[in-house]
């Protein structure tokens, strides 16, 4: 049953709600591998160690042979999922894109620890440009569910779903969004929160502060809807098309750079249907440094106040319009 | 899984001689499909010619009727740029059709410039970029042992893929997780894409480096059917660690004009009068140099 009062509370990071997700989701699939490079504490995957030891297969500190590996396990009938951070994804875009896409393996990427949302670790190991890199590869299917019930939900429909997947996660304690009732589909977003002046489409961690900027827009009249944009690719282009017909502005937040993710994505849907004025709320092409998330949010400009601050400068563009 | 094992000396011999025969007609099916194409790599084609005979002769448990078989043997090109003599060996075994294969590179022809396995099951997996068909194969071999089966796993890798720094971590893994079910063979014809290896990134002292990788380490002459043949038979023999056949060859082996010439490793064309001459000198007569070159 849902409990509203937990809404907005902190939960479990992303990553601990998808290790325990797919640990329990193990038995009833038992043809699922967890694949690990020296780094299951962090990305989720000791919950499934623990409770399948002789379906976890380490790799060591080796990403590329594990990612190609993935495409030899799949090919042999298992569903292969490997876990690492985001960043050292990246390392292995090329393994991904022959051995698991270009040969349409039935795998699963799953990338903890993305954009500045990583913190301390500081620049080298937030991945700003995952969502752009396996978004462009053709037939990836890429993931970015928001809290912790949407990364177990995700986790399961990642696993009934034939194909490449890449998901993120997440590594900070997450905001509480949904309620025990969610439901989650690939390729399909859904209004969080109503509004009839502009559209905030946010994915990952970017929902709650989008959450919290339709609150303080409310107080200045401002009614913002609120999309939970969970599938980056296929983007939900019909959704995105009624949002701009009813609201007529957009706002995109995620954590990432600006360049090549949801915002690429949302521009390159509303381009080709409804266009409208869009403002982007992301990491703006740079890279990140330490410091704590909530921290780097504000010094970055994708906290709750910057994307409040898009959003008025969407409706005043829409008003010239 | 080798039908040789049980094999009597006479027999031996027969299939010895059957793969040499089918080694001569990969040859001069890659030649021909690389002259069609007006483009692709010779050298390495050439040089992994009796080996790759071999291989779907006498080693690989794994037949046209066999391509979904869970429990068949594996065979992965991770050089994908032999492409024409993989394509060559599967039409002599009947995987795919000799006379479409020699619409190597083109339009609407499933027969890619490297192998991919949404065009053609039985290549097991899309390779063409250096390494990643290695990790696949090693995948591969765990998938198999998690199901207990008897199936081995090969592949082939080139020399200039070892440079991959992919390649030395998937021969640690392969080490560590005792996949005594996969096989590597490197077919070691000291040439890469512009110079001698030695020239762009040395690979010596190669058998010692695998065997400091703990793998099974065999050098043999990668044109002499009887090594290659009791090199595998080791191999699939060996009980708890990998194994890998260093198979010395000769670059563009069976055509002298490009023997241990650098430029035929590239992708080049290859004029109608070149290719005379390398049909020419792998023994075509002049009716199989027409009918395959005039299609």
């Amino acid at each position: 049953m849902s409990n509203p009062a937990l809404i907005g509370t902190s939960g479990d990071s992303l990553r601990e709600a998808f290790g325990k997700a797919l640990s329990g989701l193990a038995d009833e699939f038992a043809n699922v591998v967890v694949l690990d490079a020296d780094i299951a504490g962090g990305t989720g995957a000791h919950h499934f160690r623990k409770s399948h030891p002789k379906r976890f297969l380490q790799f060591g500190i080796a990403e590329q042979n594990m990612m190609a590996a993935a495409g030899g396990l799949a090919a042999t009938g298992f569903i292969p999922i490997v876990t690492t951070f985001a960043v050292f994804c990246l390392r292995a875009v090329e393994q991904a894109r022959l051995s698991l896409a270009y040969a349409r393996r039935n795998a699963k990427i799953v990338a903890s620890h993305p954009g500045i949302d990583v913190g301390p670790d500081g620049g080298s190991a937030q991945a700003l440009e995952d969502l752009a890199a396996f978004r462009a590869i053709p037939g990836m299917t890429v993931l970015s569910p928001a809290d912790p019930i949407e990364t177990a939900l995700a986790t399961r429909a990642m696993l009934e779903y034939d194909g490449p997947v890449y998901m993120r996660t997440g590594r900070s304690p997450a905001k509480r969004i949904f309620g025990d009732d969610h439901t989650f589909q690939i390729g399909k977003g859904h209004i969080v929160r109503d509004g009839s002046d502009l559209t905030i489409v946010a994915c990952g961690v970017e929902v709650a502060r989008a959450m919290e900027a339709a609150e303080t827009l409310a107080e200045e009249h401002i009614s913002a809807r609120v999309v939970n944009m969970a599938t980056i690719k296929p983007i939900d282009r019909e959704l995105l098309a009624r949002c701009a017909t009813e609201t007529g502005a957009i706002v995109t937040a995620e954590d990432h750079n600006i360049h090549g993710g949801l915002g690429g994505a949302v521009a390159e849907a509303l381009a080709a249907t409804v266009p409208c004025p869009i403002e982007f709320v992301g990491v703006r092409d740079v890279f990140g440094v330490s410091g704590e998330p909530e921290e780097l949010a504000v010094m970055f400009g994708i906290g709750s106040a910057a994307i409040a601050q898009a959003a008025r400068k969407a409706l005043s563009r829409k008003a010239k319009l | 899984m080798s039908a040789v094992k049980k094999e009597s000396p006479v027999e031996l011999r027969e299939i010895a001689a059957d793969i040499a025969n089918a080694a001569r007609f990969v040859r001069k099916h890659a030649v021909a499909s690389i002259y069609h194409a007006g483009s692709g790599h010779p050298g390495g084609a050439l040089s992994s010619a009796d080996l790759l005979a071999a291989l779907f002769g006498a080693e690989l448990n794994f037949w046209p009727d066999q391509v979904d078989d869970p429990h068949r043997d594996r065979f992965v090109l991770s050089k994908g740029h032999a492409a024409p003599a993989l394509y060559a060996i599967g039409a002599h075994h009947g995987f795919c059709d000799a006379k479409a294969a020699l619409r190597l590179r083109k339009l609407n022809s499933p027969f890619q410039g490297h192998p991919h396995v949404l065009d053609m099951p039985w290549v097991e997996t899309s390779t063409g970029s250096l390494g990643q068909g290695f990790s696949v194969a090693l995948g591969m071999a765990m998938g198999l042992k998690l199901h207990r089966s008897q199936a081995r796993v090969y592949t082939m890798l080139g020399d200039g893929e070892m440079q991959e720094g992919e390649v030395w971590e998937a021969a640690m893994c392969a080490a560590h997780h005792q996949l005594d079910n996969l096989c590597v063979v490197v077919d070691y014809n000291k040439l890469q894409s512009d110079d001698r290896n030695d020239n762009i990134m040395r690979l010596e002292p190669l058998a010692a480096k695998w065997r400091a990788f703990d793998w099974a380490v065999a050098e043999i002459d990668g044109h002499d059917i009887d090594q290659i043949l009791s090199g595998f038979r080791r191999a699939s023999g060996t009980a708890g660690r990998p194994q890998i056949l260093i198979a010395h060859t000769v670059k563009g082996k069976g055509v002298p004009y490009m023997e241990n010439v650098p430029h035929w490793h590239g992708s080049v064309k290859l004029t109608r009068a070149q290719a005379e001459e390398a049909l020419t000198a792998l023994g075509a007569s002049r009716s199989e140099i027409k009918e395959l070159l005039d299609v």
